[in-house]
C-alpha cells in the first residue's frame, strides 16, 4: 500500500502521520504543496495536522488552493482514499470534499488533551478495525475544531451514517458532538482528533493504530 | 482602483469571538450591548479601471477564496 502525505508550510504532524502509516506496513511518499502531481500508484493521501500557511484568512483556506490540492481533489473524485486530520480536516472542508466547516472552539481556547471518542460506524476502510459503539481515546490539539454544518447537512450525515466519530464529552462546541465525518462514497475521512498520535505504546496508547492497520490491509487487497 | 470586501458570519452561525467581545464590554460597564458580530475587512488594490469589471472580479475572488460561503456572507465596495 502506497500512502502520500502532503506537506504544507506550517504542517507539523506530517512526519507523525508518515510513521503511523509505515508502522502499519505502508510505503510513504512525502509530497510538497507546490508539486502538481502525486507519485504513481498512490492508494491513499494523508493531509496532516499543523498550521498550514499560519492559518491566515481561514484555517486550511490557503492550503486548499495550493497546487497539489487540485490533484488531491481529482484523486478523491476518481474514488481514491483521503484521510485529513486536524488541519487536514479543515483543508478538506475548504476544498469542498467534505461538508461543513470548523469554527473557533466555543470556549475560544486552544485545547490539547486526550479525549474519548465513540466510533459511530465501522462501515469504512478507516473504521473497520473498530467496533461500532466502542470508545477510543485519542488526543485533540486545536483552536478551531468546532464543527458546523446547517441542519439539513447534519440530518443527511446522520441519515447516511457518515458521522465516523463523536466526542463522548464535547470539548469544543461541535454540532451534534461530531469529531469526524465521511464523504458520501465513504473514502474520504476528516477528523479533528489525532489517531497518528496514539499509534504505538510509546505515545501512551494505541487506540489510533487500528485505523492505519485497517487501511493498509484494505487497500493492499484493492 | 480600490475594492473593499466585508466578510461576516451568516446569521444563525454562532460567533464565539463576537460573544467574547460582548461579554468583555459588559464587564467594562458598557450596558445594553445586546449582540456583537465580528467580521473581516479586506482591502484590495486593483489594476482594473472599470468599476463593473472590478466588482465582478472581486466577487469571483470572494466565492473562490476570500469567504467561505458555507458560513460567511460578503459584500464588495468599489472605490
Amino acid at each position: 500500500m502506497h500512502a502520500a502525505v502532503i506537506v504544507f508550510p506550517g504542517s507539523n504532524c506530517d512526519r507523525d502521520l508518515a510513521v503511523a502509516f509505515e508502522r502499519a506496513g505502508a510505503r510513504v511518499s512525502m509530497v510538497w504543496h507546490k508539486d502538481t502531481a502525486l507519485p504513481e500508484g498512490v492508494d491513499i493521501i494523508g493531509v496532516p495536522g499543523g498550521f498550514s500557511f499560519g492559518d491566515y484568512l481561514r484555517c486550511g483556506a490557503i492550503a486548499a488552493n495550493s497546487p497539489i490540492c487540485r490533484s488531491v481533489v481529482d484523486h478523491a473524485e476518481r474514488g481514491g482514499f483521503v484521510l485529513g486530520i486536524c488541519n487536514g480536516f479543515q483543508v478538506l472542508t475548504e476544498t469542498g470534499l467534505l461538508p461543513g466547516v470548523l469554527l473557533r472552539n466555543a470556549n475560544l481556547k486552544y485545547i490539547c488533551k486526550p479525549v474519548d471518542l465513540r466510533v459511530e460506524t465501522a462501515d469504512s476502510a478507516f473504521t473497520q478495525g473498530y467496533e461500532a459503539g466502542s470508545t477510543i481515546t485519542v488526543p485533540i490539539a486545536h483552536h478551531d475544531g468546532n464543527y458546523f454544518a446547517d441542519d439539513e447537512t447534519l440530518k443527511r450525515l446522520q441519515g447516511e451514517a457518515r458521522i465516523a466519530f463523536r466526542y463522548c464529552d464535547n470539548p469544543n462546541g461541535s454540532a451534534d458532538d461530531i469529531a469526524g465525518v465521511l464523504s458520501q462514497n465513504r473514502r474520504v475521512l476528516g477528523m479533528m482528533p489525532h489517531p497518528e498520535r496514539m499509534a504505538e505504546p510509546l505515545q501512551g496508547g494505541t487506540d489510533g493504530a487500528a485505523m492505519f492497520d485497517s487501511l493498509v490491509s484494505q487497500l493492499a487487497d484493492a | 482602483m480600490k475594492a473593499r470586501v466585508h466578510v461576516m458570519l451568516k446569521n444563525g452561525v454562532l460567533d464565539p469571538q463576537g460573544e467574547a467581545v460582548r461579554h468583555a464590554l459588559g464587564q467594562l460597564g458598557f450596558d445594553g450591548v445586546e449582540g456583537v458580530r465580528q467580521g473581516k475587512v479586506i482591502e484590495l488594490d486593483l489594476a482594473e479601471t472599470d468599476a463593473d469589471a472590478a466588482k465582478a472580479r472581486v466577487t469571483e475572488m470572494c466565492e473562490k477564496l476570500l469567504a467561505n460561503t458555507v458560513i460567511e456572507s460578503y459584500s464588495v465596495e468599489i472605490a
